[in-house]
């Protein structure tokens, strides 16, 4: 790796100038323009989330106000889910790599992914501009009747927001979904596409059939705040739980779109570093398919104790047994994946091994929450909130910590500092596990969740779990910390410092402004690991 | 891309068999149809949906694969009303028994 020079000319240095970033057409550019924006609201929601995790520290809930704390967690959950997660890996890592591993120039229709960065950046301009002029406190769920007949707060602006934010996820799906089906280079059949985009294809299938419902149901809540409109109002012959059927008939799904792509990343991070085809290729393949489709059959597991009829109840619940067994497969598939392989604990497969382990508590309590019985005690508690935090946070965001780490050599030329990294995943994982872990037994033990009182017996387990946010906190910086200083003095990372499989490795690091010299030529299947036994990663 | 071109004939035949049909739904108003009421003016609109799609959006002539995306589309939103009528038409269901 000595020898390894940064290429003559590639994408970053094509051209300096502020207009070539902000009217580029280039979709590893709009990765960057991407990876900055959701960057910034990630930080933005941490700071909510430092707040509240404050506030939580003693019982008393003295530190803030009611009506403020409300607004805390709203104005956290509305920007992780809509601004930070749904984005996340789609937006930067798809975009980049999504035409590079197929062995095409650019997405299908580069200009309309431009127009998705401006969408979404306009959208999340609204919202921001919700919090400064007063909050919203309606929880991300925007739930009525209290959003649309009591909240007085911003609710239809920051809804505005995640409306037009939700149509950059459209137009990205859309995009994604033609550029697999069109862009493919010679021999890249679907069967020797790398697992990420499989777990591309099936997220941007759920983004193009369900944000578009997301969207009218808040144009409903709008409407009904400022027209009065009797859709969720039982007094003008509305229905409250009509919207909960809509919300969740995006966001259950919407769930899926932000752990579906950390599996795909997990599945190439997974080969890379055991040196092995992944085991049962089709059946992980086919398993994003199977969970984008059946995802979109158990939103109802939310309405347990809303009034749903029990014979739905019934039928929710058990396929929401049912969603939980493509997720099994890929684990199980990971794991025998391991199996025989030449195991290396580089940085990636650190966030890997903690994706795999956090994805699995937080799935496994997934179904402690589907069955009927158990959720009536669950339902509403700290317990839902460690739930989707170790799926959310623990599954996906490791997954896109991994892919950064995995691809970042490829995407800027630079190696980050290894040791500082392994340093960096092993905080977050503490912290991680030090925060959420608590509020299984909390939840568990009856605290319910969105209030910052709590009897004092709650305390020690409050304050563990305070405490591990700030380890999470620092554990965050630290990667942003180094991945920014290795943009300068990193070390030259060469064309394929992994010895990895996938067409994103034959070309130059940073790839030039059309990825590869000439169209390659795709010959065998992904991760033919064969002959590569002998690496020297680690 | 193979655009398929439509006389300018159809267009309007369509565009008048809109307004008929507009005005069809007016006229059904009129008289009360008791649980058909809803069925009338949503078998119209249908109606209408289909020759929109059919006609103005050329779903008629485009390849298969356009045409499933577009079933497909159809059919999350079949998926959509049947799971949510599944809860309103069974809350007085007695599953007990
Ligand atoms: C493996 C299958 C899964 C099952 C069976 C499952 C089940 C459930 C159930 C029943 C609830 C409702 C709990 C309640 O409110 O009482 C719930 C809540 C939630 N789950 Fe899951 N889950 C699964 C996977 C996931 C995944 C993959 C994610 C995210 C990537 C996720 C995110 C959430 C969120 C965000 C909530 C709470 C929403 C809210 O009320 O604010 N779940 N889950
Ligand atoms: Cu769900």
């Amino acid at each position: 790796m000595t020898t390894a020079v940064l290429p003559r000319e590639d994408y970053l240095n094509t051209d300096y100038s502020l207009r070539s970033w902000l009217l580029t057409t280039d979709h590893k550019r709009i990765c960057i323009l991407y990876l900055v924006t959701i960057t910034l609201f990630f930080a933005i929601g941490g700071a909510f989330a430092a707040m509240i995790r404050l506030s939580l520290a003693t019982p008393t809930g003295s530190l803030v106000s009611d009506e403020t704390y409300n607004k805390l967690f709203t104005m956290h959950g509305i920007i992780m889910v809509f601004f930070f997660l749904v984005p996340s890996i789609p937006a930067t890592l798809g975009n980049f790599f999504i035409p590079i591993m197929i062995g095409a120039k650019d997405v299908a229709f580069p200009k309309l992914n431009l127009a998705s960065w401006y969408i979404f950046t306009i959208g999340g301009c609204f919202t921001l501009w919700a919090l400064i002029t007063g909050g919203v406190d309606t929880g991300w769920t925007f739930y009525t009747p209290f959003s649309t007949l009591s909240s007085n707060t911003n609710v239809s602006l920051a809804a505005l927001g995640i409306f037009i934010a939700g149509f950059a996820s459209i137009l990205t799906g859309l995009n994604f979904m033609v550029t697999i089906h069109r862009m493919r280079a010679p021999g890249m059949t679907w069967f020797r596409m790398p697992l990420f985009l499989w777990s591309m294809y099936a997220t941007s299938l759920i983004m193009v059939l369900g944000t578009p419902v997301l969207a009218i149901t808040l144009l409903l809540v709008a409407a009904e705040r400022l027209l009065h409109l009797g859709i969720f109002d039982p007094a003008r012959g509305g229905d409250p739980v009509l919207f909960q059927h809509l919300f969740w008939f995006y966001s259950h799904p919407a769930v899926y779109i932000m752990i579906v792509p950390s599996m795909g990343v997990v599945s190439e991070i997974i080969a890379a570093f055991s040196r092995k085809r992944v085991f049962g290729y089709e059946f992980v393949a086919f398993s994003s398919l199977a969970i984008a489709v059946f995802g979109f059959l158990v939103w109802g597991h939310h309405l347990f104790v809303a009034g749903l009829s029990v014979y739905s109840a019934m039928v929710f619940s058990l396929l929401s047994y049912v969603v939980a067994i493509p997720s099994a497969v890929k684990v199980f598939n990971w794991t025998a994946t391991l199996y025989k392989g030449s195991i290396s604990f580089a940085t990636p497969m650190l966030y890997a091994f903690g994706f795999i382990w956090m994805f699995t508590i937080g799935g496994l309590t997934g179904l402690f929450l589907a069955s009927l019985g158990l959720d009536i005690h669950l339902t509403d508690t700290y317990f839902v909130v460690a739930h989707f935090h170790y799926i959310m946070v623990g599954g996906a965001i490791m997954g896109y910590m991994g892919g950064l780490h995995y691809w970042w050599p490829k995407m800027t030329g630079r190696m980050y500092p290894e040791g500082w990294a392994k340093i960096g995943a092993l905080t977050i994982f503490l912290g991680f596990n030090l925060t959420f872990f608590p509020q299984f037994i909390l939840g568990y033990m009856g605290m319910p969740r969105r209030y910052h009182v709590y009897p004092p017996e709650f305390q020690t387990l409050n304050v563990l779990s305070s405490a591990g946010a700030s380890i999470l906190g620092i554990g965050y910086l630290i990667p942003l910390v180094y991945l920014l200083w290795s943009l300068k003095y990193g070390p030259i990372a060469g064309d394929n410092p992994w010895n990895a499989k996938g067409l994103e490795w034959q070309t130059t690091s940073p790839p030039p402004k059309h990825n590869f010299e000439e169209t390659p030529v795709v010959t065998e299947e992904a991760y033919n690991y064969g002959g590569l036994e002998e690496s020297h990663v680690g | 891309m193979s655009e398929h071109i439509v006389p300018k004939s159809t267009y309007y035949t369509i565009f008048v068999l809109l307004l008929v049909l507009t005005y069809t739904t007016v006229q059904v108003a009129y008289f009360d149809l008791g649980p058909f009421n809803v069925v009338a003016a949503l078998g119209i609109a249908f109606l209408k949906a289909s020759l929109v799609v059919l006609f103005f959006m050329h779903a008629k002539w485009a390849p298969k694969l356009q045409k499933l995306i577009m079933a497909g589309a159809l059919f999350w939103l079949a998926i959509m009303f049947s799971f949510t009528m599944m809860d309103y038409l069974t809350r007085f269901l007695d599953v007990a028994r």
